[in-house]
């Protein structure tokens, strides 16, 4: 099946004098380079978005428009099966928060702060009923997931991450436009070399290996001048990146899986190169006889 | 099909071509090419002679009528099996057709890499084919660096390597001296000899008249002089050339 990769010296020379080392290379490794950095962009707003999302999914906090009726509340919430912890954020750290928005004069003291209880449930708990009995216990108050609130952040997150899909597919297109191009060039180049050898018997076969060959080691330098040149830009960012992403979301951005994924990326460039210049060869020499 | 007979290698049966939506270049054409046979093509300048040669060796299909081949009707026979079909023909194109980045070693060896023999079995019919048409010494050099009498002998080479079943050459000896013109005929009458069918398009008269038992095939305006396709003897001395 690879056969097309081993061919001997006298072959290769076949078309020794074409110029298909030029823009294929270079155009190759500026794609898989912007490829492996947005694919790892990417995974990582994935792995950001699942930190959060499971961060979130057994918060809760309860609402209450003061703090008259939290130990009513707390009492109940405390004693509902699967409730882990249930502790109230003390009014001078509420305070201390809204001031940041309101500024140090906006916030006087007549003016009411709500009370929140921080809740953290067991996993598998029904956070439904948990609220059920809290609002039952104190009509008014509001029992909140976390993951609520941050949906629109995880929302986004997720809109992002499949736009850097839909990036790395229309770059893997566009490498594919590049290298239809380039083999018909080539094939436009060496008309007359393919000419011959079909007129001396050669099969579409024998012909496309020669291209593909040729293509598929443009590809592979590209793919790994592009592979490495990413590497080192997200190791220098990597450092930063991963700082951001462990305040933020409490973990690396990438996991070894998806630096699995992204060195996989330079191969699948080479392969596909490999796979469009056989086809669009073909496809050129099945307008011959 | 119809078309195989014992003894014939090509049969052509109402045989037309024409190029694009332009008037037929070659018409009605009906003949029989014998196994082991020797044939010159003759005609004037235009008159279909490479066209012919085209059909023969499969660079074109007909537009209308029945080329039969080794015994198989070719309207039958898919692209995909045509390179078999054309590794039994060898083909000395009027132009040559060298690859001019190769080697004339590996202008002569590229229809045996194209069949798949081994670099082994490739070195000695090559240097002895080179020693046999006088380039021996000019193994290395690039058909660029070669005179026009040197490419047309690395072309012929090329075209005999294989022994091919059906030789097709377009002016063999257009390009060389006298000597060379009677060895490449001797080496033509030999491959013959050996069983393969030769066609020979020419003007040079000198050249049929070298070979008397080779039989005589001429076209004027795209058609067989002899309507009846059946082939004549060559004359025992030069005739007169109608262009």
């Amino acid at each position: 099946m690879l056969g097309w990769l081993t061919a001997p010296a006298p072959e290769r020379r076949l078309l020794s004098e074409g110029r298909l080392r030029g823009p294929t290379l270079y155009v190759i490794a500026i794609m898989t380079f912007a490829m492996v950095v947005v694919a790892a962009a990417g995974l990582g707003l994935s792995n950001a978005a699942g930190i959060v999302a499971r961060g979130v999914e057994s918060r809760f906090v309860i609402q209450a428009e003061d703090s008259s009726s939290l130990p009513k509340v707390l009492q109940v919430v405390r004693s509902v099966p699967g409730v882990r912890t249930a502790e109230p954020v003390p009014e001078a750290e509420m305070r201390k928060t809204l001031e940041r928005w309101l500024g140090p004069g906006g916030l006087s003291d007549d003016l009411p702060v709500p009370a929140l209880v921080n809740v953290d449930l067991a996993p598998g708990t029904d956070s439904g009923a948990v609220g059920r009995r809290v609002e039952q216990a104190s009509p008014g108050v509001r029992f909140v997931a976390h993951g609520q609130v941050v949906r629109p952040l995880l929302k986004s997150l997720r809109v992002l991450q499949w736009l850097a899909l839909a990036l790395v597919a229309l770059m893997a297109v566009a490498t594919s436009a590049v290298v239809v191009l380039a083999a018909r060039g080539a094939f436009d180049t060496h008309r007359s070399t393919i000419d011959i050898m079909h007129g001396l018997g050669a099969t579409d076969q024998q012909v496309t290996n020669l291209f593909q060959r040729k293509i598929a080691v443009d590809a592979f330098l590209g793919a790994l001048a592009g592979g490495i040149a990413a590497a080192l830009a997200l190791i220098v960012l990597g450092g930063s990146a991963s700082a951001l992403a462990g305040d933020l979301a409490g973990g690396p951005p990438l996991t070894a899986g998806d630096l699995v994924i992204l060195a996989l990326l330079p191969i699948g460039a080479v392969v596909l190169a490999a796979l469009v210049a056989r086809a669009a060869v073909l496809s050129a020499l099945r307008q011959s006889l | 099909m119809g078309v195989e007979t014992l003894s014939a290698i090509v049969e052509f049966d109402s045989v037309g071509l024409r190029y694009g939506t332009g008037a037929e270049v070659l018409r009605d054409l009906n003949f029989r090419l014998s196994k082991g046979g020797f044939y010159f093509l003759t005609g004037p300048s235009g008159a279909g002679k490479t066209s012919l040669l085209k059909l023969l060796y499969l660079a074109q299909r007909p537009t209308r009528g029945r080329v039969g081949l080794f015994s198989e009707e070719l309207s039958d026979v898919g692209r995909v099996d045509l390179p078999y079909f054309r590794r039994r023909i060898g083909v000395v194109f009027q132009d040559f057709r060298l690859i001019r980045h190769l080697s004339a070693f590996d202008n002569v060896a590229l229809p045996l890499r194209i069949a798949g023999r081994s670099e082994a079995e490739i070195e000695g019919p090559v240097r002895e084919m080179l020693a046999w048409v006088g380039l021996a010494d000019r193994a290395s050099a690039r058909p660029a660096t070669l005179s026009g009498g040197e490419q047309q002998r690395v072309a012929i080479a090329r075209a005999v390597i294989t022994q091919p079943d059906l030789l097709v050459a377009d002016e063999p000896t257009g390009n060389v001296d006298h000597d060379m013109a009677q060895r490449l005929l001797h080496l033509f009458t030999a491959l013959n000899r050996l069983g393969t069918t030769i066609v020979v398009a020419t003007h040079d008269l000198g050249l049929i008249a070298s070979a008397p038992g080779a039989q005589l095939m001429r076209l004027e305006n795209g058609q067989l002089s002899d309507p009846t396709g059946s082939l004549r003897n060559p004359p025992r001395r030069p005739v007169p050339e109608a262009s």
